[in-house]
């Protein structure tokens, strides 16, 4: 079975993004990147699926900046096979990564997709279900526990009201939630090893897919900062606090 | 402009969420239809015509939207689609698992979890864990949207809307329900409670949760908890509040032995009154915090329930 995994380049979820000069969009000039940590968790599930022998082969792809390659290089350090970089200057939004993803996913004749649930920076949540769409493939969102027999995959989801078990048919595809595994750290031997996998470069326009944007970003602006409160001595104060001041008890 | 509605229901009841969802579309203007797509779900439907401002529930009862399945919950909005200029749902996991592949299905984006309307194509959302609000200006023909519920209050229910039945089946035979693990809660929604109490990784293990239900019981409060506390199995998925779990604004959030990481803020810095308990005095979730107090949780919690 030939997996594909998804991955994201995004800045770095502990690094405050700020707007722009003139609020135009967001400010990312010499902001640290890093992998979506929901993608470290696709790719180590990935993984294991080929340690048991269920997957025979594991494809990671990216669409973005050059710099993405590190991106991939990290997921072959996991463990993966070999990459696809879709390469693109412009910030692509869902619909149409999902657009390009279905593209590779014809050429490399692909039995499963593996994604994150969302990315950390834009928290869309929107690019397996629309892959599942365009391929109108079977999907699972915010799986917890996969299964696979054959050609059916259990999957366990986290839903606002706990866990949800659903069958799928393969091809299909699967994002992947917090608790479905623990991302492994790359070994050394790993990261020089994956230097020398094969990571193949692609232009976008090259897919002939019209790339245009549909949601334009019109202002960009930092949330009102709550105000400083104050610190109360003890529970008695506290109760006090919240029942005459705020009347909230 | 006509708007349509996803109802999130339990087949029952409708969910407060789809209300706030109502309020979001009444900002957008026109005529609003909900759907309801389940299985026995006439009571949820029957409730859901009593909401003020929409003009019909759209009924679609059927063994195979058993479990909100995407795939044929999609083709069953599929089939209406083209009737309508915004297609909207709250953005719960069935929202957010149902919109997207219904708008590629469309050809369109997807505008996800918005804050604010500004106009019928222009609309507000939090990124980059709540650092950024970002005003977006939609040019699809149709709009897809999902709602952050708890930025827009929740519609009135003392409407009397037409219902309707869509008899047509969409059994896409992609997927199939096979079961819920529901968490039994007998508390209030999370998403809907005027107070939660919230524990991080301080609590130590899920027993000592139970101090938090006890103070939960006696105030009529939800429970939630951080990512770390779910991760280390002290409680269940389903009460992460944060940037990837469920966001939630009450009126007082107290929150237990929670250092503050950014992607916690993200998901309750917008309640209206924030309390912290942490025995760390440096711990950054004072300084979002309205009223602080550095114990441990060990002596406050019992003096917290004891006083109420």
């Amino acid at each position: 079975m030939k997996v594909l995994v998804m991955v994201k380049r995004v800045t770095d979820p502990n690094v405050t993004i700020r707007p722009n000069t003139d609020s135009s969009d967001v400010d990312l000039n010499n902001v640290k990147m890093a992998m979506n940590p929901f993608c470290e968790i696709a790719t180590e599930e990935a993984v294991r699926l080929k340690e048991a022998g269920i997957a025979s082969e594991i494809i990671v792809m990216t669409i973005g900046e050059k710099q993405s390659q590190e991106q991939l290089r990290t997921a072959l350090a996991m463990g993966a096979d070999r990459g696809i970089l879709i390469e693109t200057d412009a910030t692509l939004e869902p619909l149409n990564i999902a657009k390009l993803a279905a593209k590779v996913v014809e050429q490399e004749q692909i039995d499963l997709v593996l994604l994150g649930k969302q990315s950390s920076d834009k928290d869309n949540n929107q690019t397996g279900q629309m892959l599942a769409a365009i391929k109108d493939w079977g999907q699972a969102t915010f799986a917890s526990k996969l299964d696979i027999k054959d050609d059916k995959v259990t999957v366990t989801r986290e839903v606002d009201t706990g866990l949800q078990v659903i069958g799928l048919n393969l091809p299909a595809v699967i994002t992947c939630d917090l608790r479905l595994n623990t991302p492994r750290f790359a070994s050394l031997p790993n990261i020089m090893k994956a230097k020398r996998k094969p990571l193949e470069i692609k232009p976008a326009a090259d897919f002939a897919i019209d790339l245009t944007s549909r949601i334009k970003m019109l202002h960009a602006e930092s949330p009102q900062v709550r105000e400083a409160g104050e610190m109360v001595g003890s529970v008695k104060e506290l109760i006090e606090k919240l029942k005459t001041v705020e009347g909230v008890l | 402009m006509t708007i349509l509605i996803i109802a999130e229901h339990d087949n029952t009841n409708l969910k407060d969420m789809t209300l706030n969802t109502v309020t979001a579309a009444l900002a957008i203007g026109g005529d609003i239809d909900l759907l309801i797509a389940g299985e026995n779900c006439q009571s949820a439907a029957s409730e859901a015509a009593r909401i003020s401002g929409i003009n019909r529930v759209l009924v679609a009862d059927n063994a195979c939207y058993k479990g909100q399945l995407s795939e044929n919950v999609s083709a069953l909005i599929m089939s209406i689609a083209a009737n309508y200029s915004h297609i909207m749902a709250p953005s719960t996991a069935n929202g957010k698992n149902i919109l997207p592949r219904v708008a590629a299905k469309l050809d369109v984006s997807v505008l996800s979890d918005i804050i604010a309307v500004e106009s019928p194509d222009t609309f507000k959302r939090s990124i980059y864990a709540g650092n950024i609000i970002a005003t977006l200006q939609s040019s699809d023909a149709i709009k897809v949207i999902t709602v952050r519920g708890t930025a827009f209050s929740p519609a009135d229910k003392n409407g009397s809307a037409t219902m309707a039945s869509l008899e047509q089946v969409h059994d896409e035979a992609l997927s199939m329900f096979i079961r819920d693990d529901t968490v039994v809660n007998e508390r209030a929604e999370l998403t809907s409670a005027k107070i939660v109490i919230s524990g991080g990784r301080g609590m130590q293990n899920g027993e000592n949760f139970s101090m938090l239900e006890q103070i939960a019981d006696k105030v009529g409060a939800a429970v939630g908890a951080t990512r770390a506390a779910v991760d280390a199995g002290f409680v269940p998925n389903d009460m992460q509040v944060g940037q990837t779990g469920k966001i939630v604004a009450p009126d007082l959030y107290v929150a237990v032995a929670i250092s503050g990481a950014v992607q916690h803020l993200a998901g309750m810095k917008e309640s209206k009154v924030i309390v912290a308990i942490n025995k760390d005095p440096d711990a950054p979730i004072f300084q979002w915090a309205d009223y602080g107090l550095i114990a441990d949780l060990f002596d406050a919690l019992p003096e917290l329930e004891q006083a109420l």
